[in-house]
C-alpha cells in the first residue's frame, strides 16, 4: 500500500474496526428491537418506535452531545462505567464504535423489521404443535427465515456507520490513530492547505468500500433467500 | 377417549361445543364456515385458550378450567395438519419430516419414519424443497410430519380444502388408511359432505358455535333437521354394510346390514368387506304394501320415526330400518293420502344409491347408481 500514508492506512483499519464493532454489539439489540415492534402490541409502543428512529432524522451533532453529557466520564452513564469497570468512551475508538452504532441503528432495526414481519407467523404455530419450544422456534425457524433481512440490515448499516462524522466528531473528537475514521481523516485532510490529494484517495477508498458492502450484500441476500427456499 | 367441553367468547361470536366419543377413527366436527369448527381443534391443540371448561384426550387431560390445566401446546404432542400445509420452507421434506420427531425423547418413539415414508407415498420427495411440490404433495408431507411428532391425537384443519378434487382423491385414501391401520384419534374439521361420509366414525355437527349433533356417521345424516343446519343440498342418509356375495350371472353385488339387503351393480370390493354408501332422500320410494309388478328390487321393510315438511310440497320422512335410518322424500299429497304417520311401518324402496367416487370409478358409473 505505498500509495497511502501510514496515517491513512491507520484511519482505514480504524473505521473498519469501529463499524464492525458498532454492528456486532448493535446487531442482538436490533433483533430484539425488531422482534418487539413487529409481533408485540403494548401502549407506547409508538413511543419506542420513534425513540429507535430518532437518529435517522436528529442532527448527528446533537446525538454527540447527548453522548457526550451522558456517556462522558462525568455523565450519569459513563461516569458509572468509567468508576465501576474503569471503561472510558469519551476520546476513544470504543466511543467511536457506540457514536457510530447509535446512528445506523434505526437502519438495521427497519431491515430485520421487515424480513420479521414477512415470516408467516402460522409456521411458529406449527413448530410449537410439533413440539418446539420459545427458543428453540427462534433458533430454528425464525432465526434461519429472517437471515436475508438481518445479513442486508447489518451490511447497510455498516456502511452507514463507516460514514458516520458528526456525532463521532462531536463525542470522540479527531485523535488520529484512536478516534480518526476515514470520513474524520477527509474531513482533517481539506482543512490541510496540501491536504487535497490525500482527501481525494480517501474519498476515493470510502467510495469503493460503501459500493462494495452494498453489493454485497444484495448478492448474498439472494444467495440465502435461494438457501431458504423463498426464491 | 376425546372428551371436549369448552367455552369461548371470540369477539361476539359465542362458542359452546360439548362432546365426547369413545370411538377411536375419524371423529369429522362438521358445519359451514364460520360455525366455530377451527376454534374447537385451535383449543384442542391448545393454540387458542378457552375461556372455561375441559378437554381431556386419552385420559391426558390438557386443559381443565377449574383445576387450573393448561398444558402448553409443545408438550400436549398434538399432531397439526393445516389446511396450507404450513411446511418449513427453508427445510427439505425430509428435515420437515424429522422436525417432530427429533424433538420426542427416543424411548417414546413408535412411529417411525420409514413406514410413515412409505405409508404416505413420499420417499421420492425427501430431498425437495417445499415450494417444489405440488398442494396435495405438500399436504402428505405435512400429515407424515404431523403423525412423526407422535402425536397422542391427530387434527386435521380442512386438509382437503385448497385441492382440487383430483388433489383431493389422491390425499383421500391416505387418511383412510391413517385411520384403519394407525391407533390415533383423528380430528377431521370439514365443510365437504363426501369428506365427512367417506372418511368419519363418529360426527360432531356444528352451527353457530354449538353441536347441534353427534353420534355415528349414519345415526347423524339420518336425522331430518340437518339439511337446515348443514347447508346440504342433497339430503340423504348414510349406510354401512357388508359386501355378503356376488351375483355374477345377474352382474350384481349383494350388500347386507341388520336392516336387509340391498342388490346394486357389480363392485369389486371382496366378499366381507365394508362398503358405506349414501342414499339421496329423492330417491326412495314409499309403499305400504311389499311391492310387486315394478321393476324396483330393492325394498327395505321400516318403521317411520318422524316427518318433517320441506318447502310447499314436500315431506321428508324419517324410516327406521333395523339399526339404520334412510330418509325419503315425497310429496305433501302422498304423505295425506297413505295416511302415513310416525309408528307406521312401510317399505323404502330404493332406486339410487351413491358410492364413494373410488368404488364410483371401479364401476364405471356415474356418482349415483340406479339399482
Amino acid at each position: 500500500m505505498d500509495i497511502l500514508s501510514p496515517m491513512e492506512v491507520t484511519a482505514v483499519l480504524l473505521s473498519l474496526r469501529v463499524a464492525g464493532w458498532a454492528i456486532v454489539v448493535s446487531l442482538p439489540l436490533a433483533v430484539l428491537a425488531a422482534w418487539v415492534l413487529a409481533r408485540w402490541n403494548f401502549p407506547g409502543k409508538t413511543l419506542l418506535d420513534g425513540l429507535i428512529h430518532l437518529p435517522l432524522v436528529m442532527p448527528p451533532v446533537v446525538i454527540g452531545y447527548i453522548l457526550l453529557v451522558t456517556m462522558g466520564t462525568r455523565g450519569p452513564i459513563g461516569g458509572w462505567l468509567y468508576q465501576t469497570f474503569g471503561i472510558k468512551l469519551i476520546f476513544t475508538a470504543e466511543g467511536a464504535s457506540l457514536a457510530a452504532g447509535v446512528t445506523s441503528f434505526p437502519l438495521m432495526v427497519r431491515a430485520v423489521r421487515l424480513s420479521v414481519e414477512a415470516i408467516d407467523t402460522g409456521l411458529e404455530a406449527a413448530a410449537r404443535t410439533l413440539g418446539a419450544g420459545p427458543i428453540d422456534r427462534f433458533v430454528n425457524i425464525m432465526l434461519p427465515l429472517m437471515a436475508p433481512g438481518l445479513l442486508a440490515g447489518a451490511i447497510v448499516a455498516f456502511a452507514s456507520a463507516l460514514g458516520e462524522f458528526g456525532a463521532t466528531i462531536t463525542f470522540v473528537s479527531n485523535i488520529p490513530g484512536q478516534t480518526q475514521t476515514l470520513p474524520l481523516a477527509i474531513y482533517a485532510a481539506t482543512q490541510q492547505p496540501d491536504g487535497e490529494a490525500v482527501a481525494a484517495r480517501l474519498a476515493t477508498i470510502s467510495f469503493t468500500i460503501s459500493l462494495v458492502a452494498l453489493m454485497l450484500s444484495e448478492v448474498l441476500a439472494h444467495r440465502l433467500r435461494l438457501l431458504i427456499g423463498q426464491r | 377417549m376425546l372428551d371436549v367441553a369448552i367455552r369461548q367468547m371470540l369477539g361476539s361470536f359465542d362458542l359452546d361445543i360439548a362432546f365426547a366419543t369413545e370411538n377411536r377413527g375419524v371423529i369429522a366436527l362438521f358445519g359451514r364456515s364460520g360455525s366455530g369448527k377451527t376454534s374447537v381443534i385451535n383449543a384442542i391443540s391448545g393454540l387458542r385458550r378457552p375461556d372455561a371448561g375441559h378437554i381431556r384426550v386419552d385420559g391426558v387431560t390438557y386443559y381443565d378450567s377449574r383445576e387450573r390445566i393448561d398444558i402448553p401446546v409443545e408438550k400436549r404432542r398434538v399432531g397439526y395438519v393445516f389446511q396450507d400445509a404450513r411446511l418449513f420452507p427453508h427445510m427439505k421434506v425430509l428435515t420437515n419430516l424429522e422436525f417432530g420427531l427429533r424433538r420426542v425423547p427416543e424411548p417414546e418413539r413408535r412411529i417411525a419414519l420409514g413406514p410413515v415414508v412409505e405409508l404416505l407415498g413420499l420417499s421420492h420427495l425427501l430431498d425437495r424443497r417445499p415450494r417444489n411440490l405440488s398442494g396435495g404433495e405438500k399436504q402428505r408431507v405435512a400429515l407424515g410430519r404431523a403423525l412423526l411428532s407422535q402425536p397422542r391425537i391427530l387434527l386435521m384443519d380442512e386438509p382437503m380444502a385448497s385441492l382440487d378434487a383430483a388433489r383431493k382423491a389422491e390425499i383421500m385414501p391416505y387418511i383412510e388408511r391413517l385411520r384403519d391401520e394407525l391407533n390415533i384419534p383423528i380430528v377431521l374439521v370439514s365443510h365437504a359432505i363426501d369428506e365427512v361420509v367417506r372418511l368419519a366414525t363418529t360426527l360432531v355437527l356444528i352451527a353457530e358455535g354449538r353441536v347441534v349433533a353427534s353420534g355415528p356417521v349414519g345415526e347423524v345424516l339420518g336425522r331430518l333437521d340437518i339439511a337446515a343446519t348443514t347447508g346440504v343440498q342433497d339430503v340423504g342418509a348414510v349406510l354401512d354394510l357388508t359386501v355378503a356375495r356376488h351375483e355374477e350371472a345377474d352382474g350384481l353385488t349383494l350388500l347386507a346390514f341388520d336392516g336387509g339387503t340391498l342388490a346394486v351393480p357389480h363392485l369389486a370390493v371382496e366378499p366381507g368387506r365394508a362398503v358405506r354408501l349414501r342414499v339421496h332422500a329423492r330417491d326412495v320410494i314409499v309403499a305400504l304394501e311389499p311391492p310387486a309388478g315394478i321393476s324396483v328390487r330393492n325394498a327395505l321393510k321400516g318403521r317411520i320415526v318422524e316427518f318433517a315438511e320441506v318447502g310447499p310440497a314436500s315431506v321428508d320422512l324419517r324410516i327406521a330400518v333395523g339399526s339404520a335410518f334412510l330418509i325419503a322424500r315425497i310429496t305433501r299429497q302422498a304423505f295425506r293420502d297413505l295416511g302415513l304417520a310416525p309408528g307406521r311401518e312401510v317399505f323404502a324402496l330404493v332406486k339410487g344409491v351413491a358410492f364413494d367416487p373410488e368404488l364410483v370409478a371401479s364401476m364405471r358409473a356415474p356418482a349415483v347408481v340406479d339399482v
